[in-house]
């Protein structure tokens, strides 16, 4: 236990200083991440404002608030892991990470986490400059925020751990650019990042409920707009933990047959 | 004449090598059915609820879509591959072999890579604009189709000169190729119409980053309401773009010094 703490804490200074490194490619990063909601928000509270002021059980500024708590809820539990798995079974660099005596799913999540600290002030100073602009409507009741702490870890392990288990594709095929696309639309319709599930077709919100994206993205924002009772949020929390015990079974079962591929593949 | 030419044995080159990997086009194609599938799915989710966005009729919106994907099958298609080439070769000194060659260098490295493939954005996004012009019927006159196509182009001409400024830019610092990223991530903006964005955003989308001029400016064309004023507008502008380009591409040459030497 103390060697994984001090592994975390090492990686943790590797990742500062190639991102101190790589200033640039944090920007990207963050312009996709910032403009991707922004233009959602716009549009929406375009088709409010021309609705009279609210679309659904939302309105103008209801769709700020929603949209800039989304990019920040997105950034707490994104992840780049399925880029990374496919350059590295390509490039065979994963041959060294084996070699490691330690699951190389640690270092992956220090690496995350270390790196979206570092963002962080910068995506909440971008969080304010929108709110600024868009004046959001975002009064949630105490008992909320403080439930979307555990909210947020979970939906950032369930989503961790999935993308992670979805990224050993690559060690089937080399086509995973294919796959994550299809991973993509789905998150991007079925987590409410195009607009809040419940501006959706109700057989559309039953899906997204029994599918995980909406407990990594969408359960989060609506808890923290103050949108849900405390038996919603409590159920929400019991779907997060299904998830993830699926996502955990999912990502043994696929390691262990994923690793056995690799090493054929490399020998 | 000759430049096409030349375009023409460039392509054919990348058609045969191409070829080898045909599986590629169905990766393609699929990867475009499911992009535009995505473009469209949103659509339908935001007019479930409106009937007009800023000012914008569903059909209308559809169309530049389709605009959205012709000009960025075009980008990759010729201008994104070879402007990612020319940098990869100022950071390696390859572009000595292009130097040597008895023609125009900036015409080479323009069209020295050719995504086949991307052909596939191009013919849907001109199935996706067919559909929307269909539908919107009788409002398509000869006057919005030809401005329309004059649009088109200069909106290409925009998004190349555009595309070889930036890309010069390493003849200075050779890494450049993360503003070429931005540029692909900002992009996306452009799928909807740009005057729905507020003011600093539309600023910046017209005389930073000129998409408005790729895909809005093409579209008004088209839904008839483009003013003299933008379409005179905009074809200075390309003018303007390019004569900068060609000069600071010149200057960046004189730069250059090879790696080998």
């Amino acid at each position: 236990m103390r060697g994984l703490a001090a592994l975390y804490v090492q990686q943790f200074k590797t990742t500062f200083a190639s991102m101190v490194q790589y200033r640039a490619s944090l920007v990207i990063w963050m312009i996709s991440h910032v403009l991707e909601p922004l233009v959602y928000l716009i549009v929406w509270s375009t088709v409010s404002y021309t609705g009279g002021g609210s679309v659904g059980d939302y309105t103008t500024r209801e769709f700020a608030a929603y949209f800039i708590v989304l990019m920040l809820v997105n950034h707490v539990s994104y992840t780049w892991i399925m880029y990374e798995f496919e350059y590295r079974v390509r490039e065979g660099t994963f041959s060294v990470t084996l070699l490691k005596p330690v699951h190389p799913i640690h270092s992956d999540i220090a690496d995350n986490i270390s790196s979206k600290l570092i963002t962080l002030p910068l995506m909440v100073l971008i969080a304010l400059g929108l709110a600024a602009a868009f004046h959001p409507l975002l009064a949630p009741p105490m008992w909320a925020v403080v439930a979307a702490i555990p909210v947020l870890i979970l939906a950032f392990m369930v989503r961790f751990l999935l993308e992670w288990t979805l990224a050993q594709s690559a060690f089937w095929t080399t086509r995973v650019t294919a796959i994550n696309q299809i991973y993509f639309v789905l998150v991007l319709f079925l987590s409410g990042q195009i607009a809040p599930l419940t501006l959706f077709p109700a057989p559309v919100q039953l899906v997204a409920a029994i599918l995980p994206f909406r407990w990594m993205i969408g359960f989060p924002v609506e808890l923290l707009l103050g949108r849900l009772s405390p038996v919603q949020a409590l159920t929400g929390i019991g779907a997060q933990v299904v998830w993830l015990a699926i996502g955990f079974a999912l990502f043994r079962i696929v390691w262990r047959a994923g690793v056995r591929v690799y090493s054929a593949v490399g020998a | 004449m000759n430049y096409l030419r030349l375009f023409g044995v460039y392509f054919r080159v990348s058609v045969l090598s191409e070829l080898a990997y045909r599986v590629n086009f169905f990766v393609q194609l699929f990867q475009s059915l499911v992009e535009l599938g995505t473009a469209l799915l949103g659509l339908a989710v935001v007019f479930s609820y409106t009937n007009t966005l800023g000012g914008w009729r569903p059909d209308e919106v559809l169309a530049l879509v389709g605009v959205y994907f012709i000009v960025g099958g075009m980008i990759g298609l010729v201008i994104q591959p070879g402007m990612g080439k020319l940098i990869e070769s100022v950071r390696d000194g390859t572009l000595d072999f292009t130097l040597a060659k008895p023609e125009d260098a900036q015409l080479l490295v323009s069209i020295q890579r050719v995504e086949i493939w991307k052909l596939i954005d191009i013919v849907l996004g001109f199935g996706v604009l067919a559909t929307a012009l269909v539908r919107l019927g009788e409002t398509v006159g000869g006057w919005e189709v030809l401005s329309f196509v004059v649009m088109l182009l200069t909106g290409a001409v925009i998004i190349y000169s555009f595309w070889l400024i930036l890309a010069t830019l390493s003849f200075w610092f050779v890494r450049v190729e993360n503003i070429l990223e931005i540029f692909q991530s900002v992009y996306e903006a452009g799928r909807w119409p740009i005057s729905l964005y507020p003011g600093w955003m539309r600023f910046a989308l017209t005389f930073i980053i000129p998409i408005a001029f790729v895909t809005t400016v093409p579209a008004e064309a088209l839904t008839g309401r483009l003013s003299a004023e933008t379409l005179l507008g905009a074809v200075l502008l390309a003018a303007l773009l390019f004569a900068i380009s060609r000069v600071l591409w010149r200057i960046g040459l004189r730069q250059y010094s090879g790696a080998s030497a």
